[in-house]
């Protein structure tokens, strides 16, 4: 190697550990003494400022236990048959698929848990543990987990503890392990299945006023957040696949209105909660409804069939 | 030609370092941010990250009229006071925590359903040519009907 060769190496070489140095996450029990023997190079100022300029974007949807109480808390009542059914899950063998119905079984099983369906309950993890198994996704649904879940079958607590722990353990492992992708994949799946479930749950005879189209109308408030989601890792063939299928629920999404004013804040300090107050109108006609009632289902389907 | 083979070996270790620093962050969220959320479920996201001094993020979510919530904002101890504030959709600040002692958590809940914009900022220990301290800061949810 040359000289010229041999310094680009070794300015590659430092360049490598100070990013290291800069972004590596060391435990909080570590003397602030340590951190503080490591000196960088001079421009530490314009490290600085890059730093100051800098900004983590994260895009949060709904997780499926929260959608799946959201469809509970405007009343609706539980059908089974408008779930996945546990039986396809060996159907499900590319790392799209398998993604997608990893987010539909954790919605499927957080609305089970949520009705109380022991047996669908335990049905269901099974299955998503399936999926999370052949994502390759460690110790994210493990056996004790179910049996947790079979010994506090009665204890809706814990229930939704083991519910929101397995969640979190497939998407923070995702997301640690380099597959934003395959995370957001999984927030799609089971963001669909929730407003699938509540499209079907509405009886139109019971459309005006019905307290389910109101939250089928805030997740309009969700679509650019999922855009945005997906949006980070475009270029991917399965998300990019997945764009076009939200773009065209975001086109029917559009057509509802929904405007908000200004938002102001009440405190109680007897619950020590902040109220936000704000007016909101919105305007859904049945037509655009059962529009987008469609179009949900064709992507739910493309992705359970 | 033995540094040109050791490049890749470095930065295969580099960005294994970095995938460990990630796994330290869930656990330190599991640890130290999920038991602020109480009473409150989980939503069961994740969402945590390394920050380094003066560094900000940013978070976007639907928060429903049904529900009373708690985020909750966690910061490494060796990081200097982690800012965080709630904004509506028109910028308008709702709460900053910055007025309440850098508080860890904030308890709301919403007339309407709202999309709400966090923004997270490590400060600074106005240390001049030191080291900038990085550190996991994680962000959780909580939630529960509203009664």
């Amino acid at each position: 190697m040359d000289k010229k060769n041999r310094i680009s190496s070794v300015v590659f070489l430092v360049f490598i550990l100070a990013i290291s140095l800069i972004t590596g996450c060391k435990s909080g029990t570590k003397p602030a003494k340590e951190d503080e023997e490591v000196k960088l190079p001079e421009n530490i100022t314009e490290i600085k400022q890059d730093i100051d300029q800098a900004k983590t974007i994260f895009n949060a949807l709904p997780s499926p236990l929260e959608s799946a109480m959201l469809i509970k808390s405007a009343g609706a009542q539980f059908n089974e048959n408008l779930l996945n059914s546990v039986s396809k899950q060996n159907t499900y063998v590319t790392s799209k698929a398998m993604a997608l119905n990893l987010g539909v079984y954790t919605c499927d099983l957080s609305f089970a848990s949520l009705y109380e369906q022991t047996q669908l309950l335990i049905d269901y993890m099974n299955a998503a543990k399936k999926m999370a198994d052949g994502l390759g996704i460690l110790k994210a649904i493990e056996q004790e987990d179910i049996d947790k879940l079979e010994e506090n079958i009665n204890n809706s607590e814990v229930i939704m503890d083991v519910v929101s722990q397995t969640f979190m353990n497939s998407s923070s492992y995702l997301e640690d392990n380099g597959q934003p992708a395959t995370a957001a994949t999984v927030l799609v799946g089971g963001w669909i299945e929730g407003l699938y479930i509540s499209t079907q749950l509405v009886d139109m005879k019971e459309f005006n006023g019905n307290k389910l189209v109101g939250r089928i109308i805030d997740q309009k408030l969700s679509i650019d957040i999922l855009i945005d989601l997906l949006n980070d890792s475009k270029g991917v063939p399965s998300v990019d696949e997945l764009i076009v299928q939200v773009t065209k629920l975001k086109t029917v999404f559009d057509k509802i209105k929904l405007t908000t004013g200004n938002v102001k804040t009440e405190y109680d300090q007897a619950s020590n909660t902040t109220l936000l107050k704000s007016e909101v109108t919105t305007d859904m006609t049945p037509e655009i409804f059962l529009e987008l009632s469609k179009t949900v289902a064709e992507i739910r389907n493309s992705f359970v069939n | 030609m033995r540094l040109i083979k050791t490049i890749p070996v470095i930065a295969i270790l580099v960005f294994a370092l970095n995938a460990s620093a990630d796994a330290q962050c869930k656990a330190f969220a599991k640890k130290e941010c999920l038991p602020e959320l109480e009473n409150y479920t989980h939503d069961g996201n994740y969402h945590a990250a390394v920050l380094v001094e003066g560094e900000e993020a940013e978070l976007y979510k639907t928060f429903y009229s049904d529900m009373e919530y708690r985020v909750a904002i966690v910061g490494e101890s060796k990081l200097p006071a982690v800012e965080f504030k709630i904004m509506d959709i028109n910028k308008n600040v709702l709460y900053s925590n910055k007025d309440h002692e850098y508080a860890s958590s904030w308890d709301f809940k919403l007339q309407s359903s709202q999309q709400l914009k966090i923004v997270v900022k490590v400060s600074s220990f106005n240390r001049p040519g030191d080291t900038p301290a990085s550190g996991c800061v994680a962000i959780m949810f909580g939630f529960k009907l509203k009664k």
